[in-house]
């Protein structure tokens, strides 16, 4: 049996899809909220080369610390650097650290989680003992412990971020595949000759798939909270960087002169992205797994 | 099962996630790129200075007989020396764990506070912009970083309004002294208890004064999953026969929800508490630094900035061994309240 699929017309299927999720409710809502939100930020980080009125890394751009005018509309910082610039652009860090770490989950945490928990046994005991414990430590403290280690970088946040959160895609995967293997048509696959391979490839995986989907996008969140977090405890990238964790961090110490504009910004930011991925990923959970929500 | 055994279990099942834990933090200080000693250095150093520094900490010793020789002082509570000054890091933990522990302590109480509380007004207002407003507040408080969360507060409380300190603990000179019953003396380390020990109200107010901040920062953090399952587990009991028969037996609406519904999702709030413990330990880490509260870990972000790999090795495991046994606790609680998960 062969039946043609609509290839070249995704785009086009698409944008009903994004109209119907708005019918279907409060989750659809969350979602496109939550995908206008990071579509937002997203080009915002994007474009903000040529949309920034000053240099994000300059100094003395303007007086230091003057609050937000018309000339500066965000203020400045004790550097004398535009906040609105560097506001633009403070996100791509974040951005590239989140993405990568979420690379290397699906990398590791997708495979582990679909061949230890299908094939069973020990080699699905030993992965749940191996993954259970990382899952109950701490994320960040681990996560600081990593990245203390591997000195600053994105590539270095990530991978500490990235050993954090596979656990939480080995249990979800595990969770689904234990389910999903054995219900009435993969056993019937089974029993008309299909390879494991098969059973594994073309009628398991493609049903973990939205809970893959909606897993990666809640860890998105957690990721760059935890990305700023290991900037604020030190650990993030040089100064050189425009980058709202690094703003945050610094406006700390400038609490006392009463320079809200420093850390506000910044701090809204970081919020929006991250209330954007979660609203995306509790949407997403909640129109794929009706069960988990109740 | 009996409680016994089902403890027994329980444990057993404990130590090889103990001992994995151990394993992999030792993996992450010793084997990652880069040695520590080297690492601490940063630049150039000596190299017959690194080989005594080596030395002085056991780092020149095989992997093996240092991984051994890191499980055998765990056994006893040693927790290593610090590369810093060569002092018991076992030591230092101990002396910051009281101020982690009271802040831990105070947002636990904001946290279930606050997320009930929301949690069964959204339930008894479902559907409606109320219900609304509470279910994007939890979500929003989750995607707060703490630290911003906590700047924001101290810019309000402490610059603007004058209302509450910025930071810090009570002067450690000026510290409650706890109980003193002739050479008695009892000391918790949580200010707050000490102060009410030493008999000193104005010690008390002032403890409560510097913990306000802090402990409303994290606990307003947290309370967005006590929300939802607060909320959650109300609206499905509230639709329960033996809600209705109450409510039919004319009881208060107040007493209906608090006093018969409120305590069925009390279970699911204990578990939810010992498996956010870990999240309330990070979330401690970037409390205390936000506040400058000299706990763990502040302790432990001072430690990244000296690159005191051993002391921050024995932080990270210390932190992982309070995790696994708050989950123990937690779960013998269960089973000692809910006999069939024994099962």
């Amino acid at each position: 049996m062969n039946v043609e699929r609509p290839r070249g017309r995704i785009l086009v299927q698409f944008i009903p899809e994004l109209t119907g999720l708005a019918r279907r409710g409060l989750a659809g809502w969350a979602v496109l909220m939550g995908g206008t939100i990071v579509a937002i930020l997203g080009i915002m980080t994007i474009v903000s080369p040529w949309i920034s009125p000053y240099n994000p890394i300059a100094i003395n751009v303007g007086p230091i610390l003057s609050p937000p005018s018309l000339r500066f509309p965000l203020g400045t910082n004790h550097l004398g650097q535009d906040m609105l610039s560097r506001v633009y652009s403070g996100g791509g860090i974040m951005f590239q650290v989140a993405i990568l770490s979420m690379i290397v989950c699906l990398l590791v945490g997708v495979p582990i989680g679909l061949f230890a928990s299908f094939a069973g046994g020990h080699a699905d005991k030993l992965a749940s003992l191996v993954m259970d414990s990382i899952y109950a430590f701490p994320g960040l403290v681990l996560a600081i412990a990593i990245a203390a280690m591997l000195g600053p970088g994105v590539v270095n946040m990530a991978l500490s971020i990235a050993v954090v959160y596979v656990p939480s895609y080995f249990r979800m995967i595990r969770s689904q595949v234990l389910t999903i293997k054995e219900l009435p048509y993969v056993e019937a696959a089974r029993m008309m000759g299909a390879k494991q391979r098969t059973a594994l490839f073309k009628y398991v995986l493609p049903n973990v798939v939205p809970s893959i989907v909606a897993v990666a996008t809640i860890n998105f969140a957690d990721a760059i909270l935890t990305s700023a977090g290991l900037t604020f405890v030190g650990l993030g990238l040089p100064v050189s960087t425009p980058d709202w964790g690094w703003d945050l961090t610094y406006g700390r110490r400038l609490l006392t002169s009463g320079a809200w504009w420093v850390i506000a910004f910044p701090g809204l930011m970081v919020v929006l992205l991250a209330l954007g991925f979660t609203l995306i990923g509790e949407g997403l959970s909640e129109l794929y797994n009706p069960r988990l929500q109740k | 099962m009996s409680l016994r055994s089902y403890i027994i279990a329980r444990i057993l099942l404990t130590i090889p996630m103990i001992l994995l834990l151990l394993t992999f933090v030792f993996l992450i200080i010793r084997v990652l790129p880069g040695d520590p000693a080297s690492l601490h250095f940063e630049k150039q150093v000596d190299p017959k200075l690194l080989q005594e520094f080596k030395h002085q900490l056991g780092l020149d010793k095989p992997i093996i007989i240092q991984y051994l020789d890191y499980l055998a002082g765990l056994l006893k509570g040693d927790f290593g020396k610090s590369m810093q000054d060569y002092s018991p890091v076992s030591q230092q933990i101990f002396s910051a764990f009281p101020a982690t522990l009271e802040l831990a302590i105070s947002a636990t109480l904001i946290m279930i506070i606050v997320g009930v509380l929301l949690g069964v007004q959204a339930s008894r207002s479902y559907n409606s912009s109320k219900d609304h407003s509470i279910r994007i507040f939890g979500i929003a408080s989750y995607a707060t970083p703490v630290f911003f969360l906590g700047e924001v507060l101290i810019m309000i409380f402490a610059i603007y309004l004058h209302l509450l300190p910025a930071g810090d603990r009570i002067y450690a000179s000026m510290s409650p002294t706890g109980l003193t019953i002739g050479d008695f003396h009892l000391r918790t380390g949580l200010y707050t208890i000490d102060s009410i020990l030493e008999g000193n109200p104005s010690k008390l107010v002032m403890s409560l004064r510097y913990l306000c901040l802090p402990s409303i920062t994290l606990g307003t953090v947290l309370c967005g999953i006590f929300i939802r399952l607060t909320r959650g587990n109300m609206l499905e009991t509230l639709q329960s026969e033996f809600v209705t028969a109450a409510r039919a037996r004319g009881l208060k609406e107040r007493t209906v929800v608090y006093g018969y519904a409120l305590r069925n999702a009390f279970l699911p709030i204990l578990t939810m508490m010992g498996l956010q413990f870990a999240a309330l330990l990070a979330g401690a880490v970037l409390t205390e630094t936000t506040f400058s509260w000299p706990g763990l870990g502040r302790y432990l972000v001072d430690r990244i900035t000296f690159r005191d790999y051993t002391a921050i090795q024995g932080v990270v495991v210390f932190f992982g061994l309070l995790v696994a046994m708050v989950s123990l606790t937690v779960d013998i609680i269960y089973a000692y309240l809910d006999p069939r998960i024994r099962f």
